[in-house]
């Protein structure tokens, strides 16, 4: 009989574990999916896990892939551990693209050199003060942050639409909801040539090493911890509850909108109305598989970048249907989610005794599983 | 002995040069904005992707990726299908436009075609239908089937395409019902059949008795079968969503352009166009009426079809007014395909702000 047990304390190993044995079961279960699709499943695996990055072309796919989900995981994780649960990161990406783009397209026909830094300031401080916002209503009107950091999302993605429908729409473009391309000065730099990788790579690894650094070396980061793990703590200590959810939704809001900035800058070279497919949203869910910790977010957004583009390459190679990344997706947040039941608990093989019999035995909840 | 060897060494090479005949299929591509579904525009397009399997066994391969977001994911799904030996890719959404042409300066030797869009290259070509000739057509169905003089158009974006279609369906309205209405409900998505459906109710409880739509998913013909009212299918036959709702639908066929261009490419005669087609062309068709279209209203329907076809007659046709009541076009003119393609006004009995 199978018997789950609470442990004393939670597991180091299977904290690193219970990821690992996510990724294996996933592994085996698409395997089995494959085949019953009538697909030899190591032929099919190997496309969708490792033919988008066979050569130096696809890794650099899966990197710029990655720059957004990346910049908005690192500051979502910051939020989660002060445990301020902004779901707002995608309304603070849109508008980092969004104010971005309007800076960028002051500069339409100029090589000016500050035309690139001022478009992502302007990313920056749009993405900031789109979580100010929420900031503030939790902070003056104890407004609940996931509701308003929800609601900002929808609100935002209608700003684009209309700025794109309207005072940013490209003359020249027949009426298309589209800005204008932006001028080559405005553009990320493209880091090596014959690729898309862009200049966002180096945001992300100054932004992996400087929330590494913060988080785990600085006063600030403590604090941070500490108001995370018990708010009555954080009180006693003196720390202030407001500043430090203000600093994090400030934080986060700034990279998301980096992000935004980076995406309108980069790969697409112009503001349309699709400028994240849930970007925003996709961080969310890589913020916490990689247990919001830098390094981990890093391997996660890396993971569903991959997922992403193997959906891509299962279609193109196999003809299979596009809801395949869905399941991949769907089914590694299931392991993982299942498998940290081990962290905190410990599954037990009692073998029934055998005079049990003669007893009747009512099963507890637990046991009945 | 030399000779024999020649005439071994010459058969090999047939036999080398058949077999990798044989093998060199042409590999053409498709994106898709949505999934193919099972009615729709990306079903639509996916229905002449599956015509040109069978219009050429052996010789085509085709592929597609479907559910392709607009943003940076686009160029990159488009430039795999370049790199992995497709030489015809099909991007069928216009968000695609600018992507498309990136992806087309690297790769010289593959053929583009880009749906809906206004921008072409040597290796881009442009495809779209006068799918506004069925709306017109479809408009004056919703006209005499009407009898609160209320239709509702549910629009994806204000972009002219939809604009245009919204207008011509009115000026069919009005043909036969002057005084009747088109209200606009707007839901700036292509593909949300919760958000049209919503759309759909909305239009409903503004005592709409026909609805149609600028969106990709039959859930507005759904709605309309809930409600007992009328619904005027796009992009496909939807007739099977709503079979009391559905009176007809305005449907792409892009199965003999699809058919043409692969002709070219394996002929080598394929050349960057703009093409633009309706009735004329059979790239705009008419799905069968419903039972409850009265027959006198079809044959109108038809005869009207017949001089569209000839020539005889187009939807925009002077005297024409916008929403303001101010001439637009002048008796006797027929507006220009420019005026078209860059419409940005609602024709007169349209409801509503356009933003």
């Amino acid at each position: 009989m199978l018997k789950i047990e609470a442990r004393a304390q939670p597991s180091k190993h299977w904290a690193y574990f219970s990821p690992i044995l996510a990724v294996v079961l996933t592994l085996i279960t698409g395997a089995i999916l494959f085949s019953s699709l009538g697909q030899n499943p190591v032929e099919a695996l190997y496309i969708f896990f490792i033919s988008p990055i066979e050569d130096w072309y696809g890794i650099s796919e899966l990197l710029v892939k990655c720059i957004p989900i990346l910049l908005c995981a690192y500051g979502l994780s910051l939020c989660y551990r002060a445990s301020v649960w902004n779901i707002g990161a995608e309304g603070q990406l849109l508008m980092g693209g969004l104010i971005g783009s309007a800076m960028a397209l002051q500069f339409v026909h100029s090589d000016s050199i500050w035309a690139m830094p001022l478009t992502l300031l302007a990313g920056i401080l749009g993405g900031a003060a789109w979580a100010g916002i929420a900031a503030f209503l939790k902070l003056k009107m104890n407004s609940n942050e996931i509701l308003v950091t929800i609601m900002l999302n929808y609100i935002a993605l209608n700003l684009l639409v209309w700025a794109v429908h309207g005072p940013l729409k490209d003359p020249q473009g027949f009426n298309f909801p589209e800005s204008a391309l932006f001028a080559q000065s405005t553009i990320l730099p493209v880091l090596f040539e014959g690729t898309r990788l862009h200049l966002g790579l180096v945001f992300v690894l100054l932004a992996l090493a400087i929330i590494w650094v913060f988080v785990s070396k600085t006063f600030i980061g403590f604090q941070i911890r500490v108001l995370g793990m018990d708010k009555a703590a954080a009180k006693m200590a003196g720390f202030s509850q407001n500043k430090l959810s203000a600093l994090v939704l400030l934080v986060c809001g700034g990279l998301a909108g980096l992000a935004g900035a980076s995406e309108v800058s980069g790969p697409i070279g112009q503001l349309v109305p699709s400028i994240s497919p849930g970007y925003g949203y996709a961080a969310i869910i890589v913020a916490f598989l990689g247990r919001l910790h830098p390094l981990g977010i890093t391997l996660a957004g890396l993971l569903m970048a991959l997922i992403f583009m193997g959906g891509e390459m299962a279609q193109i190679s196999l003809a299979l249907p596009s809801a395949i990344t869905g399941i991949f997706q769907g089914l590694i947040l299931f392991y993982l989610l299942s498998s940290d039941v081990l962290i905190r608990y410990r599954i037990k093989i009692k073998l029934p005794p055998i005079n049990s019999v003669k007893k009747r035995v009512y099963p507890t909840q637990t046991e009945a599983q | 002995m030399k000779k024999a060897l020649k005439v071994v060494g010459l058969a090999l090479g047939l036999v080398a040069s058949a077999s990798s005949f044989a093998q060199e299929k042409l590999k053409v591509g498709f994106v898709y904005v949505s999934p193919t579904g099972e009615a729709g525009w990306t079903y639509n397009h996916d229905q002449a992707r599956l015509s040109l399997e069978e219009a050429f066994p052996g010789v085509v391969k085709t592929t597609f990726v479907e559910n392709v977001a607009e943003g940076a994911d686009a160029e990159r799904v488009i430039t795999q299908l370049a790199k992995s030996g497709h030489e015809l890719i099909f991007t069928t959404s216009f968000g695609y436009m600018n992507p498309t042409i990136k992806v087309a300066k690297r790769f010289p030797n593959v053929k583009f075609e880009h749906a809906t869009g206004y921008k072409r290259a040597d290796n881009v070509g442009t495809y779209f239908d006068r799918i506004y000739e069925a709306r017109y057509l479809t408009g004056v169905v919703a006209g005499y089937m009407s009898k609160t003089d209320v239709v509702g158009y549910i629009g994806a974006f204000p972009i002219p395409e939809v604009v245009r279609g919204i207008n011509a369906f009115a000026l069919g309205v009005r043909s036969v019902k002057p005084n009747a209405k088109v209200k606009v409900v707007w839901v700036n998505t292509w593909f949300d059949p919760a958000k049209e459906r919503e759309a759909a109710n909305s239009l409903i409880d503004q005592k709409a008795d026909v609805i149609t739509f600028h969106t990709d998913s039959p859930a507005p013909v759904q709605a309309a079968q809930e409600a007992g009212i009328y619904a005027i299918g796009y992009h496909s036959d939807m007739s099977e969503y709503g079979e009391k709702a559905h009176l007809t639908a305005a449907v792409h066929n892009w199965k003999g352009f699809y058919k043409k261009r692969v002709e070219q490419v394996l002929a080598g005669t394929w050349k960057s166009e703009d093409v633009w087609q309706g009735f004329a062309g059979g790239m705009t068709e008419l799905a069968p009426f419903s039972p409850a279209v009265p027959a006198e209203v079809v044959s109108k329907v038809e005869a009207l079809k017949t001089k569209i076809i000839a020539g005889e007659f187009h939807p925009f046709s002077g005297p024409l007014k916008n929403q303001a009541g101010e001439l637009i076009l002048k008796s006797g003119e027929v507006m220009s395909d420019e005026a078209l393609l860059g419409m940005n006004y609602y024709v007169e009995g349209v409801d509503g702000k356009l933003k």
